[in-house]
Formats: C-alpha cells, sequence, structure tokens
C-alpha cells in the first residue's frame, strides 16, 4: 500500500493530539477550587504545546517520516505519539493516554472517512497545521519550522495525483478498519450513530470536479449529442463549493480538521466503547517485526529534546475523568491479559527483547526513554500534578 | 425491482480497496463462492443455494519471511477458464493462485521489491482470466503480467510482460459476453484512467489506447465489445473498444465508483461507489451503430456506508452482493 502516509498521519494525529491537550490543560484554568496553586497556567500550557509542537516539526523527526515507508502498527504510533507528549513538561498515565489516542484515532478516521475527495486529505493537514501555527505563534522559532514543514509537505504531495491520494486514503482507511469508540462530542453533533458508525449523507453539494448525477447521455460516432435523460438518484445532490487553498495560506473551505473542541464542553472528550464491538483477539505472538521495530528507532532517535533542560521537574496529569475504580480495572485487564498476546505495552515489549539481540537493545533503549518518564519520582515541592489529580477527582 | 435478502455474516469487514468482492457459482453443487479482502486476509464463503449452509475460510497472504511486515492484500478473484477455476490474490508481496474452493495454493509469482522502498509503492492489483488458458494480473508500476495456466497441476508459467500503462493497473476485465466474434479480449484501466484494449494470443496485441482524463478509472467491464468504465469523478463511460468512440456517460455517482458488474445474459450493469448507492441500469447495444442505451432502473442505499464492493451473483442478474468498508457482512438483494 502508500508509502506516504506518515508526514500526514503524524500531522493529523499529532494536530488532535493537541487540540485536546488544549482544551484539557484550559479547562484546568476554570476550576471552581480558585486556589492559585497548582493550576497549569497560561504560559504553562504555551510551554507544553511549543515543546511538542517544537519537536513534531522539527527537521529529523519530519524528514524520518518523509522517507517512502510503510504505515506500521497502532503500537508503534501510540508509543511514538507518547514519547511526543513527553517531550513537553507533561506525565500522561497510560489510561489517560489510551483515552488520548482514542479520540485521536476516532476524530481523524472521521475525516478520512468524509473527505470529499481524496486530495482533500491535504486539506485536512492544512487545517492542522493553521490551528497549529495558532498555538504557537508567539514563539518565532517553533513557528518557523511549522512553515518549514507545511513547505516541504506541499512540496512532496502536490505531484501526486488522485489515484496515489486514494491509494494513500485506503492504506489509512485498513489502519483505523473496526475501531468504532463512540465519542461525545461525534454523538452529539449527530456525526456517529450510537452505534459507533459515521452518518454519511446523501445530500448536499458534490465534490468540487464532481458533476452532480442524474443525468445520462449518449453520443453519435462524430461526438455529437444525441439525447440526454435523467434518473432518480435517491438523494438531494446541488453543486460543489469553491475549492479549498492548497498553498501555504489559505481558506481552506473544508472544516474538517479543525479543532472541534471548544473550552466550554468538557465532556465532549467522552469516550466510551460500543457494546458490541467486536475485539479482534490476536492469537498470534504479535512480533512487531524488524522492519518496524528499525523504523520505531528511528523516529524516537530523531525526537532528542535538545532544548530540556536536564534537572526539569515533570508534572503528571490525569486528563480525563476516569475514575480510581476503572483505572484499577483496566490495569487488572491488562495484567491478565499479558499472559497470553500481550495487551500492555511493557509485556510486548519485553516479549520482543528476546526475539533478536539488536532488536532488544533498540527497544531496551525505547522502553528505558518511556519508563524514565512514568517513573520519576514527583518532586515534593512542586504541587502541580497532585493538587490535578485531586481537582480531576472533584470535577 | 429488488428487495433485500438474509445477509451473509463474514469473520472479518471489509477494507476500503476497488472491487472488494468476488463472487463464483458452482452450478453443479448448488453453491455459491463468495470472497471478502480484509487488510492481510481473504475470507471466503461458500454458501448453499438453499441458504442453510455456510462455510468460512480464510487465506492469509504469503510472507516470505517473518522478518518483514506483514503483506496487505489488494485483491481476490475468482478466474473461470474453460478447464479449471482458480482463486488469485495479489498483495504487496506478490502474486498467490490457489484452486477456487480456496483449498491448495497451486502457484506463487514474487514482486520485485527493491531492498530501500521507492516513493512508489510496489503491489499487484488488477485480475482477469482471458480466453482458454490466460490469467492476466496488473502491478503498480503499470505492467501486466501474463500467465499461462495448463488445464490441470501447477505448472503455471509467465508467458508474457505488457508495458503500455505508465500508471498503477486498477482493473481488469474480459469479454464476458461469451461471444466468439468479438475481437477485442481484454481491457485494462489505470489510476490515469487510461485504458488499453488487447487481443489475447501467444502474444498479446495491443487493439486501443483509450486516454484518461487525469482521473482514475477503478472499475472496468468489457462486454460485447463495450468497455464499460467506473471513474473517481463517479462518471460512468461506456466506449466502443476497438476504435474508442466514446458512446454514452452517465454522472452515476456522487462519489468515487469502487465497483462494476454486468450480467452477460441479460445486459444488466451493477454500479456502486462510496456514496454508499448501488444503481442497477440496463445496457442495449444496437449492434449496426454500436450505439449504446443505458437506461436506470433500481436503487439501493447502504445507509452510511461507502461500499467497496458489488457483484451479481448470477448471469441474468437475478440477485446481487453488496459489500461495504467496516462492514463484516455481504448483503444480498434479490429481484422481486
Amino acid at each position: 500500500m502508500s508509502v506516504r502516509t506518515l508526514p500526514l498521519v503524524f500531522i493529523n494525529l499529532g494536530g488532535e493530539m493537541l487540540y485536546i491537550l488544549d482544551q484539557r490543560l484550559r479547562a484546568h484554568n476554570t476550576s471552581e477550587d480558585n486556589s492559585e496553586k497548582g493550576v497549569w497556567s497560561e504560559v504553562d500550557r504555551k510551554r507544553v504545546m511549543n515543546d511538542i509542537v517544537g519537536t513534531m516539526f522539527s527537521k529529523n523527526f519530519m524528514d524520518e517520516l518523509l522517507k517512502p515507508q510503510q504505515l506500521y502498527s497502532h503500537r508503534t504510533m501510540k508509543t511514538v505519539l507518547t514519547r511526543l507528549a513527553h517531550t513537553s513538561i507533561m506525565r500522561l498515565n497510560p489510561a489517560s493516554m489510551d483515552r488520548l489516542y482514542e479520540l485521536m484515532i476516532m476524530a481523524f478516521k472521521y475525516q478520512v472517512f468524509l473527505c470529499p475527495r481524496p486530495k482533500d486529505l491535504l486539506l485536512i493537514s492544512y487545517n492542522h497545521i493553521d490551528t497549529i501555527r495558532e498555538f504557537v505563534k508567539d514563539t518565532p522559532v517553533v513557528l518557523n519550522q511549522v512553515d518549514e514543514t507545511h513547505r516541504k509537505i506541499i512540496e512532496v504531495y502536490s505531484s501526486l495525483s488522485e489515484g496515489e491520494f486514494q491509494l494513500l486514503r485506503q492504506t489509512l482507511l485498513i489502519f483505523f478498519q473496526d475501531m468504532h469508540v463512540r465519542v461525545s462530542l461525534f454523538l452529539k453533533n449527530r456525526v456517529q450513530n450510537p452505534n459507533g458508525r459515521f452518518a454519511l449523507s446523501t445530500s448536499g453539494p458534490v465534490p468540487h470536479g464532481i458533476d452532480v448525477p442524474g443525468l445520462i447521455r449518449t453520443f453519435d460516432c462524430k461526438g455529437k449529442e444525441v439525447s440526454r435523460a435523467e434518473f432518480p438518484t435517491g438523494g438531494c445532490y446541488t453543486s460543489p463549493i469553491r475549492e479549498g487553498s492548497f498553498l501555504l495560506h489559505g481558506d481552506r473551505v473544508s472544516a474538517l480538521g479543525l479543532n472541534m473542541y471548544t473550552v466550554n464542553h468538557l465532556e465532549e472528550t467522552h469516550t466510551s466503547k460500543t457494546p458490541t464491538v467486536k475485539q479482534q483477539a490476536d492469537d498470534t505472538p504479535n512480533l512487531l517485526a524488524k522492519e518496524e521495530l528499525n523504523l520505531l528507532a528511528r523516529l524516537m532517535g530523531s525526537m532528542k529534546a535538545e532544548n530540556m533542560p536536564k534537572a526539569e521537574t515533570v508534572f503528571r496529569i490525569n486528563l480525563f475523568t476516569t475514575d480510581r475504580e476503572e483505572e484499577e480495572e483496566e490495569e487488572e485487564e491488562q495484567a491478565r491479559a499479558s499472559g497470553g498476546a500481550g495487551q500492555s505495552l511493557y509485556e510486548v515489549i519485553n516479549i520482543q527483547a528476546m526475539q533478536d539481540e539488536q532488536a532488544a537493545t533498540e527497544l531496551a533503549l525505547i522502553a528505558g526513554q518511556f519508563a524514565k518518564g512514568e517513573e520519576k519520582p514527583e518532586n515534593s515541592e512542586s504541587n502541580k500534578g497532585d493538587d490535578l489529580l485531586a481537582m480531576m477527582d472533584d470535577l | 425491482m429488488y428487495h433485500k435478502e438474509k445477509s451473509i455474516q463474514i469473520k472479518n469487514s471489509a477494507s476500503a480497496l476497488y472491487n472488494n468482492l468476488s463472487v463464483m457459482r458452482i452450478a453443479p453443487r448448488r453453491l455459491t463462492y463468495f470472497t471478502v479482502v480484509h487488510a492481510n486476509v481473504v475470507n471466503m464463503i461458500t454458501a448453499s443455494w438453499d441458504g442453510l449452509n455456510y462455510s468460512h475460510r480464510q487465506l492469509q497472504s504469503k510472507e516470505p519471511n517473518v522478518a518483514t511486515s506483514t503483506s496487505l492484500i489488494m485483491q481476490a478473484a475468482f478466474c473461470a477458464l474453460p478447464s479449471r477455476d482458480l482463486l488469485v490474490v495479489t498483495s504487496q508481496k506478490g502474486i498467490q493462485m490457489y484452486e477456487s474452493d480456496g483449498s491448495i495454493m497451486v502457484y506463487w509469482h514474487a514482486l520485485d521489491t527493491p531492498e530501500t522502498p521507492t516513493a512508489q509503492a510496489v503491489f499487484g492489483r488488477g485480475i482477469s482470466a482471458v480466453r482458454e488458458n490466460f490469467i492476466c494480473v496488473g502491478v503498480s508500476a503499470g505492467a501486466i503480467l501474463v500467465f499461462d495456466i495448463p488445464s490441470k497441476g501447477s505448472n503455471i508459467t509467465l508467458s508474457e510482460i505488457l508495458e503500455e500503462h505508465n500508471e498503477s493497473i486498477t482493473d481488469m476485465a474480459s469479454e464476458c459476453s461469451g461471444s466468439q466474434e468479438c475481437i477485442a479480449d481484454l481491457v485494462s484501466a489505470d489510476d490515469g484512467g487510461n485504458l488499453c484494449v488487447w487481443k489475447s494470443g501467444e502474444e498479446f496485441q495491443l487493439l486501443n489506447k483509450i486516454s484518461g482524463f487525469d482521473m482514475s478509472c477503478s472499475s472496468v467491464k468489457l462486454w460485447k465489445g463495450t468497455v464499460v468504465a467506473g471513474y473517481g469523478t463517479g462518471q460512468i463511460r461506456f466506449y466502443e473498444a476497438v476504435t474508442g468512440i466514446l458512446h454514452a456517460e452517465v454522472n452515476a455517482h456522487a462519489r468515487w465508483i469502487y465497483s462494476l458488474d454486468i450480467a452477460p445474459f441479460s445486459g444488466l450493469l451493477l454500479s456502486a461507489a462510496e456514496d454508499s448507492l448501488v444503481r442497477v441500469w440496463h445496457l442495449t447495444l444496437t449492434p449496426e451503430t454500436n450505439s449504446v442505451e443505458v437506461a436506470h432502473l433500481h436503487n439501493e442505499c447502504v445507509t452510511d456506508t461507502q461500499i467497496c464492493g458489488a457483484k451479481f451473483c448470477d448471469g441474468d442478474g437475478y440477485a446481487f452482493a453488496v459489500t461495504g468498508y467496516d462492514l463484516s457482512e455481504i448483503i444480498r438483494y434479490t429481484q422481486s
């Protein structure tokens, strides 16, 4: 399948991640607690955004993504995105990361599914980039990186044909296949049905470049039109609206890829699994193929946070109102499942370590980096983490 | 005109790939085979005509070795030749051919994959049986591989490589009317919407090349010398194969067409697209003028589903089956 998916995957998934983080971090400012201590200030929030965007749009990372390669598993994507999130001072616990990933994936799936023409995947990506620019507009260095990356994306993708974009889209759709997590914001806006599937309308404007269905024309040997007839389409289609801009700046016209989360709606990032969703029980050992491991190592390696001071304290954050009990239940489930085909991140990484000498070293490095973030003891002088957790419990 | 029947449940959902449903009727045993592709697996269902018995089988794409990642399957299609039936599966790594019941793999052809990935994806797509003993398979670089199939056994050989297309092959079809008088045997389509019309033989002969308009032709059929082509613009175009004359054009769908099928005995045409609609048409060909009349007969809407496969279950078009992205069932319709 397509070997050009990764840059768009990271820009869009990363973009969704930033939208959600932005909303969640802002929300903590509106706590009824009113205590100054332990609240994420505007400065903190901007810093988190700048750190993550700076790493995501760094030349090294983008260059790695732009190399032609396959789209691998969710496990790899999640690992890299977690590492991206942790290039900031923020630390997400596994439950938060899982929820965050679900939200990101479902949002991107929705955008790709409803994408009117395959080429509009670029407009969706540019919407994300435009909004990311807004997040970092006060930091010229990072803003410049975003612009540079945008230019590179335009350069690389402008020459793809519609057929190649459709292949890209099909590759993404396979990646999202069978995921039907319900998102309260989508359910509320009726873009998603209670069974987790997205609503597809048979009315409205047709995509740019497509004719409104309903016409049958016949021609003679010389190409002259001989007859025309109409047929009932079963839908209610109208002429296309204007085309969005594919340039560095411009009106993208499509709303897909814009920030759906507003500050006032905390509950909109609530997700729930559909009751009838079939969990694909994978009985195979689920080896991370060597190619995939190599990609993971390269991406992690390219994310060296050069500007991060060594003695930085990190702040744990519980992003979503997960009950204590629910968290514990999830941990139990992970422990149970890890006996067989490991569901938890740690389990799989440990198993892989035994298959291949080189892979073992690489993975140990990666796991080590990941573990460092999680297990770092909280600085007793900083209260942000503790107070946040307390705040989340009160909500 | 048609009503919905009981759906067939499949073990996985269908992937968003062109022409993602293949159907083969085994009349002597009163069975129908269906295949639906899901990522790196082909789901094969055998259904008895009385609707009482269903059996399932899954075929995996062949992995050269465990160190490489799984190979995604692009297409699975039944090829009916006079002497035997085969199931052909194309993936990122190569082409597999099985006995039509999926029991034994009789042939494997590896695609040339470069050591370091290039910007161009590598895969096989576009499968068609041609005349007595050929199976043609398209590849992403634009070439068409012609395989010579013996009447039995696994001594299948690569007979020829046709290089006319510059873009990835999307679909191929052979003349399905059963008429021996038609000059054109095969039509191939690519991502640029270009169509090539061929005559089969020890050496295949290019009869005509019909230029596309930079829009992918995702599905193509050949019936009584007329090429029926479905495009990403939602249009269906009807060309006279040998001359390339455009006889009819239908603004059929509001989104990308994913599948076309023709019932050769009745001239019924089935079209399905990402817009969630399946449409049934009737084609009338006038031999003297080679003109085509297209009449619209019926619509079916599969709510909230981007359809990826639609095929008639018999030569008269009495019944048809539909698959959709993320849908774990084959939906069936029968004439009322």
